[in-house]
This record gives C-alpha cells, structure tokens and sequence, in this order.
C-alpha cells in the first residue's frame, strides 16, 4: 500500500470511526441517529444558506489549521492559536473603527493589521524559545489568557465606554458583500474565503518552493544540521512563529471584518484556534489537508446548529463527535497499524 | 564436538527480497565465534531470528543438540541466549542495578528487594571482572561502562551465549581493549560468544571461528588461526580488496590552514583547545591522533565556526576565519565532513537530493531571488549520485532511508564537490565496511592530489597512518607531536596519545 494512499485513509477512517462511536452514544442515549445525521447535512449543504453559513465558517478555521500546520511543519507546536487570533481580531477592528479611509486603503490596512497583530502576539514565544530555549507550548498557552483579558479590557476602556462590545467598524473596512450575500439567500458569507484561499497558497509556495520555507522545514527537522549547514536557527524559529502567527491574526480578522464587524467582550476562548489544532492535525499539515479538514469541520459546527431544531439532538452531541473525531486522528498510530496488519495479511494470501 | 547453538539452512524472506539463504551458523561451547558481514549483509537478520524476533521460513535451530522453536525473545531467555545491543537499551536515570533487573525484578511482599538485586549485580560483576557500580546512574556512567550494564544484564538473566552486535563502534581504544579482556573472562567462565562485526582486526585477535556471509548468503565458516585478514575482506566482500591505500608521495605546496596559539572552551566552559597550532598546506592530508575527549570535537568546532574560541587565530590562505559564522566559514572554502552523519551532516528528514545543496541552496543555480529551482537541484544531486555511487532507488528517497555507507557517500561528494581549499574528514569511515572505507579513502587522496588541503581526524590508528602525511598528536588540547607515518609505530602513537613522553615530543615537535 503507498505512504500517499495511507495518509489519504488514516484521516477519512478517523472521520468514519468517531461518526460510527457518535452513532453508538446517540442510540444509546435513546436519539434517533439517522435523523440526525440527515438534519446535520441538511444544516450544512441543504439550502443555498446553509452552505454560504458553512463557507464563512470554513474561512477561519482554514486559516486557523494553516497557523497550526505551518508551524508543525516547522518543528513547533503553536497552541497559541487562540489567542493570536483574539488580538488580530481586537486590533483589526481596532483599525476599522479607528480611521476613516477610503475602502481601497482602509480594509488592507485592516486585514493587515490584524496578520500584524498575530505575529508580534506570536514573536514572542518564537523569541524565548530561541533566546531562552522556553518551550512555546507553555508560552503560548499562557499568552492566550493574556490575550483574552488583555483584549476584554481594552474593549471596555479604551476602545468603548464600559460596553461589552465595540463599536461597529466603518463600512470601508468591512469585509461583507452584499454580491455574495445575495448569492446565498443572504447569509453573512463575506470575501474572507479569498483570503484564506491565497494564504493556503503561500503557505503551500513558501514551504515548497522558497530558499525560507527550505530553511523552516530543515531547522525543524534537524537543527543541529541546519547550523552546521550555515543558517541561522534562532532567526528561523523567531520566523516560523511570526508567520504561523499572522495566519491565526488574519483568522480573528476574517472574524471581526467579516462575519462580526465588532469585537465582543469575551467570557470565554472562541474555540476556533483549538479547532485549529484539529484541523492541521485532520489535514496532515498540508495546504490542501487543512482546506479539506476545515471544510469538514466548518460544516459540523454549521450543520450542528440544525439538529436540535430537526431531530431533537442536542448540538453538545456534536462537539462530542468532533472530539471523536479528533481523538481517533490522535490514536491515527493505531488505525495505521490496523491497515498495516489488514494488507499484510492479504500479502501473505 | 559439542555445538551448544545450530542454526542450520536458515533462510529467512522479507516481501521482495531474500535476507538469509540457507545460512549455517554453529556455535561450539567456550568458543568466540564472529559472524561477518558487510553492511546490510543479512548478519542483524540472522541473530534476530535466533533471537525469536523473526521466525524463519526454512531451517533449523538447535541449542545443546535439541531442536527447538524460539518465537519470542522470552524464550531465547529461557534457553540461555543473551543479546548485547548496539544500541543499549537502558533507561537513562535509572541506576544500574534497576535497569538490570527491569522486568525481572526480585520482589519481597509486592516491593522491590533493591538490596538483595544490588549484591546479586555486584557479585557477577565481580566475578566477570566488569568492574561496575551498581548504584551508579547510567547517565552518569561512560558509554564503555553502560555496555558492561548491558552484559551484565544477559548474565543476571542466566545467558549461556552472549551475542554482541557491533561492540566495537561506539568504543574507543582503551574500551575495546578492556572489552577484549572481559569476553575472554567470559570464555573462561564457560560462556560461549557470537561478535557480529564487520572488524576484520578484532575478529584477527579475539575469535576462534568466523562465519562469513556476503548479500544474505552463506559464504563458509573458516578457522581463524588458518586465515588473515585478506583473505577475510575478499571472502566478505567478494573482490580483492586494499588496506594498504595506494598514495604518491605528496607534494606539499602553500599553508592553507594556519591555526596560530588557539584557545578554545568546552561546554561545560573548561578549557578544551589550550594553546594550539597547526598548519596544513595544500596538496597533504594531516591526520590528527588522539584519545576522543582531548580537544578534538572543540577544535574542529571552532575552526568551522560552531563554537566560539576565546583567543588565537585561525586563517584560511591568510585569511581570518576565527568566530565568523558557519556559513563565512563555509563560504572560506571550507568543506567539512561531520564526525556524526545523522546529527550534523544530513536532515534526515529531507529526500538524499535535497541534502546535495543543504549548504549551497541559497545560491545560483539552486535558487534565484528566493524561489528554489529543483530542476538545478535534481540536476546537481543527481550527477553527485553517479559520481560518488550513491546507492539509492531515486534522488527523492528520504536520506534516512539509506545505508550508513550511502548516506556518507553523499556527505562526501556534497563537500568534495563545493571544491573547497580546506576539507575537513572527521571519522569518515566510522561504522562503515570495508568496500566503503575503501572509496572514501580513494576520495580523500584524490582531493589532495588535487591541491587541497585535507585535515583527517579519526579514532583509528590504521586509518591515520594510513592515509595521512604527517600525523599530529594531540593531547589535552595541544598538538604535542607532528610525525611522519612512514617513520613511527602504533606503539609510538598510543604512548603520545596517552600523554607519555610528552615533554620530549613537545621539544620535538618545535624543531
């Protein structure tokens, strides 16, 4: 069996397992699972709102997957995601609310910042961890509560008067279409899928085809070498983070020029940078994977929201089968063995 | 006579290749018995189907003269047979004691009689002459004591037959020597001893019967006392092969490497390099003697830009090279063949093609403006196969796929072909066979015939004088003694080495 046909199955039997373990629990607790299953796609691709729902919900969490994928790529693990997409939120709406600019200036300045935003929040850690040798995983971890609070109060401070939200940003910073609206029988689908669509690009141009991504993937894989080779490992681990970074600061910005076009205060994560782990880790860490694995995961969340409505399940449910889902791609070591051993024993036939 | 183990007529599949035909192996009891084989010859797959991890699709296995079938390693246990790794399997902060008994463990009301474990540890290793601490931690012990906590661990087991796999590669000297000593202890005790090796030296000195195998094919099992080593290599490899490596005088030209009263730390910041010089001129190999731990590591470090050196100079053709980085270094004309080939010489990671420009990627051809070319890659990569007979199924193989002769092989042609002034060989041979160390061995001399100024750091004696032109001792961070191959004796070697004489080689070398 080819390492390629492997790597295609090992994520789709994840999927299928956690869907069939979803089933189990739904018949266990005394729900009908076909229904649903069918309210779930309903939700998703039934109608031509659903899908514009789906869509918008896919463009962060690609985005998400591709800060956690390229740094995985790179030999770190970002699960800093969350909170790098908070503050690329706060300070693209920031800017939306901020200035008054024509559209042609105003929403790149927006979307900029918010990439910028994620990659200074992400410098961090790719600082102490070359400085330093600090792990990022702890880093990044507590830098997300940073974030939150540190977003929350700004918020209610600086950028409102004790509200829990801020003011809405100027229409020429907005990423929403009414074209696109209009297309999907008006739901909030916005031009951020472009966006998520051309960094997949980069990603994919700057880990394959540049004399950087080179340098990203082999102080990853071996720093040692990569010094010895001539390149400098502290600028490079410095640099992985910051670009891993301004994917998830663009993530909070499709969030808050597109779908939101403000920024709540929070009581909690959003949830879409941890997704984002998932997503990286469903696609392989592949431009394409991650597109693939968001698309799965978007709709879950979007079709999620049909199934109490239409069978009565409740959309807990599906968090459960997306951790399922996860935990199988997590034990994706065992489904490989169970592969291996399936086509070893045809062999011997 | 007596075999305590038959392996007879094994053969042993694998999907799409044979990896033991018909091989007979029979051990006499009190014997050293070597298996040899070149790398990849099927010597691992044999002692592991002994060993109950393969089971064989054709043959027999005897122990003490009765058939048996061992398909797990707890068997093999049972029937005596212990198995000293290559790569020790040793829990790092445990102590010895607990990693000896780890899975055999005497217990007293459900908790671990630490106590009565220790004097049973102590007791063998007294009487093997292992001389180990039982309640010492592995990470805290040498490499050459860990292997003695391997030993140890068969005998605590109650092995009758020790199979060694490759002892030798990761010791120095003075540790094969004392492990020399321990397994013919070993032998008196009663024990019986299989050395799989591709050494044919070791084997000249220890054994008493070898077993060859060529391509996972029985070649024969000769007595040592009517062979030599000759005969051995053409036997293991199928061809004639040199040890005397065939070399025109040199002819020394201009100083290329000019290392001028260098002080250099250690990691621990301990002065390693206290004051050394050195030059190397164009057209002459230079290959540095010395016991692993005198500076070696720290000098070669601090020469390609690794490691910051406190004071000193170092100049390539005049110019100062000393703590610039790696790649001004390499930019010098610098070539630089690593001492450990998966840490620092490849990203094992990468496919073999893309490691051919892992120091040059940045320049034209391989790259332009940022964007790489792997057309021009592929390209240089794969005219680097061809000419340094890099055995792989394609240049896109991932580099941890080959064999550790392959992966060297490349490391070469990548330097060699950078056509630097300097080139630096550190244990360029280390862990290889014999028709690899050969090549390698043709390729430093053709590098020098070619006017480069080749530095040969190795901790084998026969390599060095060998291949070198001069040889420079060093010891405890100094050059303590420059000699000519032709005029010295590995026994004048070890003693500078060891630091004996030091004052008047000192005096000598200042001539």
């Amino acid at each position: 069996m080819s390492n390629r046909f492997k790597n295609l199955i090992v994520p789709v039997l994840a999927v299928v397992l956690g869907m069939l373990v979803g089933t189990i629990i739904m018949l266990v607790t005394g729900y009908d699972a076909g229904a649903a299953f069918v309210a779930l796609i309903e939700g998703a691709f039934g109608d031509i709102y659903y899908i514009g729902e789906t869509i918008r919900q896919v463009t962060p969490y690609i985005l998400a997957g591709l800060a956690v994928g390229f740094a995985f790529k790179t030999g770190l693990f970002n699960i800093g995601v969350e909170g790098q997409l908070i503050v690329g939120w706060l300070a693209s709406v920031w800017v939306g609310v901020a200035f008054d600019l024509p559209k042609i200036i105003h929403l790149p300045l927006a979307v900029l910042a918010g990439a910028a935003a994620g990659a200074l929040w992400a410098f961090i850690p790719g600082f102490l961890k070359a400085r330093f040798r600090v792990h990022e995983v702890i880093v990044t971890i507590m830098l997300n509560y940073v974030a939150l609070h540190l977003s929350n109060y700004l918020i209610r401070t600086v950028l409102s008067d004790k509200s829990d939200r801020t003011p809405n940003i100027h229409d020429t910073a907005s990423l929403r279409s009414p074209f696109l609206e209009g297309l999907t029988d008006y739901s909030r689908l916005h031009w951020g899928i472009v966006i998520a669509l051309i960094c997949v690009f980069i990603m994919w141009f700057i880990l394959q085809k540049t004399t950087l991504g080179y340098e990203l993937k082999a102080v990853g894989f071996n720093q040692h070498a990569s010094e010895y080779a001539g390149m400098n490992v502290r600028k490079n681990i410095i640099l992985s983070m910051v670009i891993s970074g301004a994917f998830a600061g663009l993530a909070g910005a499709m969030e808050g020029l597109g779908t939101f076009g403000y920024s709540p205060v929070r009581g909690g994560f959003t949830g879409v940078g941890f997704d984002g782990i998932a997503v990286a880790l469903l696609g392989g860490s592949a431009p394409i994977g991650i597109v693939l694995a968001a698309l799965l995961f978007g709709s879950l969340k979007v079709g999620a929201l049909n199934m109490p409505l239409e069978a009565g399940v409740p959309n807990e449910l599906v968090d459960i089968i997306i951790a399922l889902i996860v935990f199988f791609v997590g034990a994706s070591y065992m489904i490989r063995i169970f592969i291996e051993r399936l086509s070893k024993k045809k062999g011997v036939k | 006579m007596e075999y305590v183990i038959e392996m007879l007529n094994i053969r042993k599949e694998f999907p799409g290749i044979v990896a033991n035909d018909n091989i007979t192996l029979q051990l006499k009891k009190g014997e050293i018995h070597a298996l040899l084989g070149e790398n990849g010859a099927g010597k691992s797959t044999l002692m592991n189907v002994l060993f109950g991890l393969y089971q064989p699709e054709n043959g027999e296995i005897r122990v003490k003269g009765e058939s048996v079938k061992i398909t797990n390693p707890n068997i093999a246990n049972d029937l005596g047979i212990g198995m000293v790794h290559q790569h020790f399997m040793l829990v790092e902060p445990f102590t010895v004691t607990e990693n000896i008994i780890l899975g055999k463990e005497t217990t007293s009301g459900g908790k671990i009689d630490i106590k009565k474990a220790e004097k049973k540890v102590h007791e063998i290793s007294e009487k093997y002459g292992l001389a180990v601490d039982p309640h010492a931690k592995i990470s805290d012990i040498s490499v050459g004591m860990q292997q003695r906590v391997e030993i140890l661990k068969t005998l605590y087991r109650g092995a009758e037959i020790l199979i060694f796999d490759e002892p030798t590669a990761v010791l120095t000297p003075q540790e094969i020597h004392e492990l020399i000593q321990i397994m013919k202890t070993l032998i008196n005790e009663g024990k019986s001893i299989i050395l799989i090796t591709h050494k044919l030296k070791e084997i000249m000195e220890v054994c008493d019967r070898v077993t060859v195998i060529r391509k996972g094919v029985g070649i024969g099992t000769v007595n040592v006392s009517e062979t030599n080593p000759n005969e051995l290599a053409s036997l293991m490899v199928g061809r004639e092969v040199t040890f005397k490596t065939e070399k025109i005088p040199a002819d020394p030209k201009q100083n290329v490497l000019n290392i001028q009263d260098l002080h250099v730390k250690d990691s621990r910041g301990l002065p390693a390099i206290k004051g050394l010089n050195l030059q190397i001129r164009a057209g002459e190999i230079v290959g540095i003697a010395g016991i692993d731990g005198n500076g070696q590591t720290e000098l070669l470090e601090a020469i390609t830009g690794l490691r910051k050196s406190e004071s000193g100079s170092i100049t390539i053709n005049g110019k100062d090279i000393r703590n610039i980085s790696p790649r001004k270094v390499t930019e010098s004309g610098v070539g630089h063949i690593p001492q450990d080939r998966h840490k620092h010489g490849l990203v094992l990671d990468f496919p073999i093609g893309e490691n051919m420009v892992l120091q040059t990627y940045y320049q034209k051809p391989f790259s332009n403006k940022g964007v790489l070319n792997f057309k021009e890659i592929y390209k240089k990569a794969n005219s680097l196969i061809k000419e340094f007979d890099v055995r792989t199924p394609s240049e896109f193989t991932l580099a941890r796929a080959l064999s550790g002769g392959n992966q060297q092989k490349a490391i070469i042609g990548r330097e060699v072909d950078r056509d630097p002034d300097l080139l630096i060989a550190a244990q360029p041979t280390r862990g290889l066979d014999v028709g690899a160390i050969e090549f390698i061995h043709k390729r430093l001399i053709e590098q020098r015939d070619h006017g480069k100024a080749v530095l040969l750091l190795s901790f084998e004696l026969d390599e060095i004088m060998n291949v070198s032109d001069r040889i420079a001792v060093i010891y405890e961070g100094e050059i303590v003694a420059i000699l000519d191959p032709k005029q010295t004796t590995e026994q004048e070697l070890g003693l500078l080495m060891a630091g004996s004489q030091r004052k008047e080689a000192g005096e000598e070398a200042n001539v």
